[in-house]
């Protein structure tokens, strides 16, 4: 995978901490970096057609919007079914953070990951219960972890440089 | 970008409308000269509604972010979960080694006995490894690493 060149970093600088929000966005991008809003479009789209851009779209805040109870979900899957019921977990709308990840044997059988988000704990519990049952009997065994307090939180912040 | 406020809005903070477009929105926005415009059709208002929107939507805390979204990964850094088992004694030293590490991005205490989850990004691949044998080094306690393999998230939808 090719690094980005300097004129696309200067792209993920502009942008990285959201799009403007006038009529023509890509245009005031464009002004900041020297630019046309062709030539913008242009590299957005490439940067997004090779992945370096996953989406441009809107975060939700979860706790604001009331799924104040999260847990850390995680599951013994078969290997042969992981990656067609991850995609059934991953589609589920109250889950976020789906992913395959290797097992640590013999503390951490565990190869699924999702986070389920709920406005109680007793909510979240029963979304767990949703997933067990999607899961059935590819499923060895799962655990849930709850977060009992933020120790950082800090965004992703790319430097400027070239 | 800064952190959420820990405050829930009550519903009738948010109309039909609103909900539709943090739901549309977080699949993806036009790539076009007047994109708000585009995607303002696609749910019935203007452009100009569309914007006013969005920026109510972020002034009350209802979404955290709008605009592209970076793989870490395809830009030639990487991200990886680790997790530590800490005594609780030694919780708090641990802590602060392990947060002094700039590549440290977010840090959470967790329900398990592995009971320190965090997310490590760097600027190569290899920073990952390097970060988690310096805190190893620092602590005397194990890192382990959960890289992602694959990914199945699809969308957190709002209940309309």
């Amino acid at each position: 995978m090719s690094a980005l060149d300097p004129i696309d970093r200067r792209l993920v600088a502009a942008t990285q901490a959201g799009l403007p929000l006038v009529a023509a966005p890509y245009a005031a991008v464009a002004d900041q970096v020297g630019l046309t809003e062709s030539q913008v479009i242009e590299r957005l789209t490439a940067l997004q057609d090779r992945g370096v851009i996953r989406r441009i779209a809107i975060a939700p805040n979860h706790y604001a919007l009331g799924m104040t109870a999260n847990g850390m979900s995680v599951w013994d899957v078969d290997d042969d079914r992981i990656s067609e019921l991850g995609r059934r977990i991953g589609a589920l709308p109250f889950v976020t953070h789906c992913y395959q990840r290797p097992r640590a044997l013999p503390e951490w059988p565990f190869n699924l990951f999702a986070m389920l988000h709920g406005g109680t704990r007793d909510e979240v519990e029963a979304k767990r219960g949703e997933v067990s049952r999607i899961l059935g009997g590819a499923c060895r065994g799962h655990d849930i972890l709850y977060s009992t307090r933020i120790l950082k939180k800090t965004g992703l912040r790319l430097r400027d440089t070239e | 970008m800064t952190r959420p406020a820990r405050i829930v809005l009550p519903p009738e903070a948010l109309d039909a409308t609103d909900r539709a477009i943090l739901n549309a929105l977080q699949d993806g926005f036009p790539l076009t000269p007047r994109p708000y415009d585009d995607a303002g059709a696609a749910l019935g208002i203007s452009g100009d509604d569309l914007i006013a929107r969005i920026g109510r939507l972020r002034e009350i805390g209802a979404i955290t972010r709008f605009g592209p979204f970076f793989d870490a990964a395809a830009m030639g850094g990487a991200f990886c979960l680790g997790a530590m088992a800490v005594p609780a004694a030694d919780f708090d030293a641990v802590l602060t080694q392990v947060n002094a590490h700039p590549e440290v991005a977010h840090n959470y205490e967790r329900t398990h006995a592995l009971n320190m989850w965090f997310v490590l990004a760097t600027d190569t691949p290899e920073g990952i490894e390097r970060t988690a044998q310096a805190i190893e080094a620092e602590t005397g306690l194990k890192v382990m690493l959960f890289p992602k393999l694959e990914e199945y998230f699809i969308g957190f939808r709002v209940p309309a």
